[in-house]
């Protein structure tokens, strides 16, 4: 799908957030000088195309008590690497799973996982299952906790179509 | 944004509404009226208490999870082995980088692991190549190759 100026506008716009209010999507038309019924059919319209993957809530994880995080990477025999990767993904505590090159001879992992925990103690045991999970297709492993956001800026939209 | 625990734990009400709302709401004239008949609370209290818990910080936002490769952008992860003494000089000149979205410090010798956020894909190179010629320093590019399905949800 080819996005136009006003489904652009639409998403600039709500990028930061919807109105909290009963009608969010007529506060955008308000916004933008649209019908309601336009913003919907356009956000729909994205939301089938998988610009937009869904209108929620993001919590924050450090807010709410889950303050340990860490990337955890796997060295993964290529063969089964895409039917593990979805197995992992399908972990309730993996939040983002990716199949990447490898960086030899610095970084031999290919599979990232993203996982999150009330504590260190939670984040590992929940790595030890993510192993089990692998068993002999995964011959190395590791985890790389984060001591500090160096940046962080939102998406940025570029302007015009 | 709130990197620390709220001081006040959330009433049963709002741990439902955090629960509930990271799944997809409908997209129709009233997409919070199912939620708020669960919740027991009209529809503009709803919308108060989640703009409260965006004020109080326990989340970070309420709206649409755009997807940025799809609108046409690339990105890529990537990392460097920074040395400790010229730790804070190497963030100065990375963050430098408008096409840098953000950059953490993890426990690794690939010590600063970054995302390029750029309109080209092309400009992914571009760009890694210049941070390599302003620190001396190797930039490891990490594109992602395939993306999982991720059923992740935070559960209070």
């Amino acid at each position: 799908m080819n996005i136009d100026a006003t489904d652009r506008k639409i998403l600039k716009a709500t990028a930061p957030g919807l109105p909290l209010t009963p009608h969010p999507f007529a506060e955008v038309g308000r916004w933008l000088e649209l019908p309601e019924d336009e913003v919907i059919a356009r956000i729909e319209a994205m939301q089938r195309a998988g610009i937009i993957r869904r209108v929620a809530l993001a919590p924050n994880h450090f807010a709410l008590g889950l303050g340990a995080n860490g990337m955890s990477v796997w060295d993964v025999d290529d063969a089964r690497a895409a039917e593990l990767g979805e197995a992992v993904g399908a972990l309730p505590f993996v939040s983002h799973c990716y199949l990447r090159p490898r960086s030899l001879p610095d970084w031999p992992y290919n599979l990232f996982a993203m996982i999150h925990g009330t504590s260190r103690e939670a984040v590992e045991t929940q790595r030890e299952t993510i192993s089990a999970m692998l068993g002999a297709a995964c011959r190395a492993h590791d985890i790389l906790y984060s001591t500090r956001i160096l940046k962080k800026t939102g998406m940025r939209l570029a302007n015009g179509g | 944004m709130r990197t620390q625990r709220l001081d006040e734990p959330l009433d049963a009400t709002d741990r439902f509404l955090v629960n509930r709302l990271q799944d997809g709401l409908p997209i129709v004239h009233a997409p919070f009226a199912d939620v708020a008949r669960e919740a027991g609370l009209s529809e503009a209290e709803l919308a108060r208490r989640v703009a409260s818990l965006r004020e109080r910080g326990a989340i970070t936002r309420f709206g649409p999870f755009i997807d940025a490769a799809a609108l046409g952008g690339a990105f890529c992860l990537c990392a460097m082995a920074v040395p400790h003494e010229r730790f804070e000089t190497v963030v100065t000149l990375v963050n430098a980088h408008d096409e840098v979205a953000h950059n953490y410090e993890r426990q690794h010798r690939l010590n600063m692991w970054f995302v390029l956020a750029c309109e080209r894909p092309e400009d992914i190179r571009r760009t890694a190549a210049r941070i390599e010629a302003e620190t001396g320093l190797k930039v490891h590019l990490f594109p992602k190759l395939k993306e999982f399905f991720v059923g992740f949800r935070v559960t209070l």
